[in-house]
């Protein structure tokens, strides 16, 4: 293995100004999938600066009802959590959804939200990948990709982000809070994770040496009736072939409001807000439901090997859909 | 001897693993674990290209790096002896016969100072085009001289066209397998030592003898000076019986620092140089009466190897004894292509033929109106249907009747795609089982100790079978003793010659040796009044003779297997709810470790036809999805309810113990129970596996 420096981190602004302006260097939290790319040699870095230390591990209420939520949370304490359970049910399932629960015990929020695209050609260094190495070429787009993306994918990149907790958290509209090197800032999700464009190689909008803090879930009282369906081909510890968060709120039969994204589809998680839009004052209906979802689907471009991903997200969102709207 | 009452027989009764203990205690020691000082580590590179010759190596930055002490390549590797098997010829020639062959190695003093090494290493290579791509009608496909281990590539009986010309009822479908890869817990691992007198090998293998007379004479040794070292091993599947690449490549890097070698094979390197089960694309046409009786079954394969190697895989040999039909035709075709070598794969052969098969046995009985398990009794045979030998015992009939009570199957109703349960569509599907019974001749050596404990030797290999449990019940009933008083020593080629753990005849081979040698042994100690002498008395055994002349009888074990499963209407989602296999298998020696083999080879079963798929890529040349990530086996959640049940078989016709194999059978047509119950669930006839979401999702 190629000799790195590793050092722990006393507080966040030190954190980060040892690694602002050093590309070179790279975060530990739970090393779930960062340690796994270094023995790929997909990540070299020189130094990690080890945050686990100092990284917030509580999840705390605030007065209006906003859960802040540690950027070194478990995930198998987030998923745990009783105000998660009860408020946001969706986010619990989501990230019980997601690998192991070996990995769940060691994953962070803030480590979950950066993990890397699990596209083969990304992860094999024998092989051009222009995410990995710009400017090298994207076999995938005529290779294997059948569990690649069919929305908002660009020439350079088809790769889809991994994370099942990154999906809820989009449909919730979570903050998520960064100390850099100016100060703290926050963005929103849907936001941080950004589409490939030409510039695949940038998974999300942070800064070099930008470091999370905490995710911020601010309240939404119908995301009590809310559910993640993850579509996959072994029944654990597999990532999503497609997924989906929604909250829906019924009354009268009547949608009034909700929310909806697609994992295992695109770059980022996808906040289908065309989809939202058609349904808001739409009534609770299975044919509504496929209006919705075909609706928000008329933007996919699918590859040679993932058609299939377009009727897959319709199918589970209109039974998601009915699903909660039937237990309303 | 002071035993004057023999104790109850062991065989039958379900005894813990005798090393149990020291497996679960992290005491057992497997290859990887022998540290013998001066130790030094050997990390292997892989070609990245699919096909063409390497030009150089560039080892200029690797030799830079601390600790590094070797870099070998085809340019400076020590010459060894050509091989009948030319993957064992690692860095003897420049040619690249597809990506991932070793064609250079590393050695440093730690193991990551050679992972960077190795990584440093820059090989330029003349590239060649590769073609990759398996299909039927490839122009390359030949009939090969024999499919394995030894087999007539093709068979014909009566006038299989004609037949099938006049047939009342046919189906004639295409099905096809991917490539499937071993993935046994432990990886490939070598620890290589040269001495005085020889070589050394701590190795991960199916067995031990053949290891050492296939390395010995690559080196120019007598089989004599090589030693073979592997007591426990952590699976095989059978990607570990047949000696590959890694083994040598750790011997030859050992002999060319003179320090000994550690070489482990990653998890991604398994899936380019340990083998794998081939694709297979099979065409089948069965022609029958309208009450299902078979006049005419025809089964062609279509199959691949690499350049260098032929493996050539047996797919249609289960169809030429199955079931009664006048008129038959097998065939076999194989092209060569730029990929991987395949190999053994958990019942090579009978998986994938037969999970053809039983399909189309399935189409048939919808085609027909017919129950599949009336389908397949109204089709047994009275005798082998090749060789018109007697079956030695067949009871399929009986395991499919067996298996229909214990599964409920009376109640079912034939029509697909109508039971909602939950709001998912439920079926219920049916296969049948069969590998056939080998032995192979092997010796065993049996020792009366002063102190009224025995020892057998015999160079078995105990891969997580329970062979060696197997072994002690064996010979304490030849010796008319307790287990407790018994100790079997396995895993070394220094104990005598013994035939690899492979085609399910572990037991039948070594079983017949130990109870010869326990034999002898009783009987030299009546001659002695029972007297041990203080050195103690030892006898041995060779069964070449006895196994070379056994009777004229088709022999072979059966099953039934049963599958309940639901599939999401919406998405496809496919989850296997209950599997149930009932096996006739002779005498089971001991049903503890019987019934992991049987629910391990159908969980291997239940994962071929869901699952598992090595996707190869057509630019590059490789199987993509190299680890198990990407990957699939089935996990814990996979497996919801799974029995393996047994019916009695007394047949006098297999071997002392009366015991067929059981470690294959229970892989062996589950794919197909799969299959048919997500028909009968669905309505819709799945026949590419595996059977996942974008088969079904509409």
């Amino acid at each position: 293995m190629r000799p790195f420096s590793y050092l722990r981190a006393q507080d966040a602004p030190s954190a980060v100004a040892t690694a602002t302006g050093r590309p070179e260097t790279m975060y530990l939290a739970g090393g779930t999938n960062l340690v796994d790319l270094m023995r790929l040699g997909v990540a070299v870095p020189d130094v990690l600066v080890d945050v686990s230390g100092i990284a917030s591990g509580t999840v705390e209420e605030t007065g209006d009802g906003t859960l802040l939520v540690g950027a070194g949370v478990r995930n198998s304490d987030l998923a745990a959590d009783p105000l998660v359970r009860r408020r946001q049910p969706l986010l619990s399932q989501a990230v019980l959804a997601g690998a192991s629960g070996q990995i769940r015990n060691m994953a962070t929020v803030g480590g979950n939200l950066m993990q890397r695209t699990r596209c083969p050609y990304f992860q094999d260094v024998t092989k051009p990948c222009n995410k990995r190495l710009p400017g090298t070429g994207c076999p995938a787009r005529t290779g294997e990709n059948r569990n690649l993306a069919i929305l908002g994918h660009s020439d350079s990149c088809v790769a889809t982000h991994p994370s099942d907790m990154a999906v809820a958290l989009a449909a919730l509209g979570a903050i998520v809070h960064v100390e850099g090197a100016d100060g703290p800032r926050t963005v929103p999700m849907p936001g941080l994770h950004r589409l490939p464009g030409d510039e695949p190689e940038r998974d999300t909008v942070l800064g070099q040496g930008e470091l999370i803090t905490a995710v911020e879930v601010p309240p939404l009282p119908f995301a009590g009736r809310s559910r993640y369906r993850k579509v996959r081909d072994r029944a654990s510890f597999a990532f999503a072939v497609v997924s989906v968060a929604v909250a829906l709120d019924v009354a009268d039969g009547i949608v009034r409001d909700c929310r909806i994204a697609f994992g295992g589809v695109a770059h980022a998680p996808w906040r289908a807000e065309t989809a939202e839009a058609v349904l808001r004052g739409a009534t609770a209906t299975e044919t509504e439901f496929a209006r919705a979802a075909e609706a928000e689907l008329a933007a996919a471009r699918p590859l040679p090997g993932n058609a299939f991903k377009i009727p897959l997200v319709r199918n589970v969102l209109v039974r998601t859909l009915a699903d909660l709207a039937e237990a309303s | 001897m002071t035993t004057l009452t023999r104790p109850t027989p062991s065989v039958g009764s379900a005894l813990d693993r005798v090393e149990g203990v020291e497996k679960v205690t992290g005491q057992a020691k497997y290859a990887y674990e022998y540290a013998p000082d001066d130790l030094v580590y050997a990390v292997p590179v892989q070609a990245d290209i699919a096909r063409g010759e390497v030009r150089s190596v560039d080892a200029d930055a690797a030799v830079k790096l601390p600790g590094v002490i070797a870099t070998i390549w085809y340019g400076n590797a020590p010459r060894i002896a050509p091989a009948e098997n030319a993957e064992l010829s690692v860095l003897q020639s420049r040619r690249v016969a597809y990506r991932g062959q070793y064609v250079a190695v590393v050695v440093a003093d730690t193991l990551e100072n050679a992972v960077e090494a190795a990584r440093l290493l820059r090989v330029d290579y003349d590239v060649e085009g590769h073609d990759v791509e398996l299909r039927a009608d490839h122009p390359g496909m030949y009939r090969p001289e024999k499919v394995n281990p030894a087999y007539p590539a093709d068979t014909e009986q009566g006038d299989p066209d004609e037949a099938l010309a006049g047939a009342e009822v046919v189906v004639d479908e295409v099905y096809s397998t991917p490539a499937e890869h071993n993935n046994p817990m432990e990886p490939h691992a070598t620890v290589a030592v040269w001495g005085d007198d020889g070589l050394t090998l701590y190795d991960s293998t199916q067995g031990a003898t053949a290891v050492r007379d296939t390395v010995a004479p690559l080196f120019g040794l007598p089989p004599g000076n090589v030693r073979v070292v592997s007591p426990h091993v952590g699976g095989g599947f059978g990607s570990k019986g047949t000696p590959l690449s890694p083994v040598v490549l750790a011997a030859l890097a050992a002999k060319h620092v003179g320090r000994p070698v550690k070489l482990t094979v990653t998890r991604r390197q398994m899936f380019a140089v340990i083998g794998y089960r081939t694709p297979t694309i099979q065409r089948v046409r069965l022609g029958a009466d309208a009450e299902g009786r078979l006049k005419v079954i025809v089964h062609d394969a279509f199959e691949q190897s690499s350049r260098i190697r032929e493996f050539a895989e047996q797919t249609t040999t289960p169809t030429r004894m199955m079931y009664a039909a006048p008129n038959r035709r097998t065939t076999h075709r194989l092209v060569r292509l730029d990929v991987p070598t395949p190999s053994w794969m958990r019942a090579p052969g009978e998986t994938p033929g037969m999970y053809a098969l039983e399909s189309a046995l399935d189409e048939l009985a919808v085609a027909c109106g017919i129950d599949p398990i009336e389908l397949r009794v109204r089709n047994e045979p009275a005798a082998d249907p090749e060789s018109g030998l007697p079956f030695s015992s067949r009871n399929l009939v009986a395991c499919m009747r067996e298996g229909a009570r214990r599964f409920g199957w009376a109640e079912r109703d034939p029509a697909p795609g109508i039971r909602l349960r939950d709001g998912l569509l439920v079926g219920t599907g049916v296969a049948a089982s069969t590998y056939p019974v080998y032995r192979r001749p092997s010796r065993a050596t049996a020792t009366a100790l002063a102190d009224g404990t025995f020892t057998v030797r015999i160079a078995a290999a105990d891969i997580g079978t329970g062979a060696r449990t197997a072994l002690t019940q064996i010979a304490a009933d030849a010796l008319g003793v307790p287990t407790g008083l018994v100790r079997v020593e396995i895993g070394d080629s220094a104990l005598p010659d013994a035939s690899l753990a492979g085609g399910s005849m572990g037991t039948a081979s070594w079983g017949t040796a130990v109870v010869r040698a326990c034999e002898a042994l009783t009987g030299a100690l009546r001659e002695r009044g029972g007297q041990v002498p203080p050195d103690g008395v030892e006898v041995s055994a060779d069964t070449a003779r006895e196994v070379g002349n056994g009777e004229r009888y088709a022999r072979h074990a059966f099953g039934a297997q049963f599958a309940e499963v639901a599939v999401d209407p919406g998405t496809g989602e496919t989850r296997v709810l209950r599997l149930l296999g009932v096996f006739a298998a002779g005498r089971i020696v001991n049903p503890k470790t019987a019934r992991s083999q049987f629910i391990g080879g159908m969980t291997m079963g239940l994962s071929m036809a869901l699952l598992e798929e090595s996707v190869m890529d057509r630019e590059f040349g490789d199987y993509l999805n190299h680890d198990l990530a990407q990957y699939h086996v089935a996990a814990c959640a996979d497996v919801r309810d799974i029995e393996a049940v047994w019916v009695d078989e007394d047949d006098p016709h297999l071997n002392p113990m009366g015991a067929k194999g059981i470690g294959e059978i229970g892989i062996v047509g589950t794919a197909a129970a799969v299959a048919n119950a997500v028909y009968h669930a669905t309505g819709v006839r799945v026949r590419d596996l595996p059977i996942r979401v974008d088969r079904l999702v509409r």
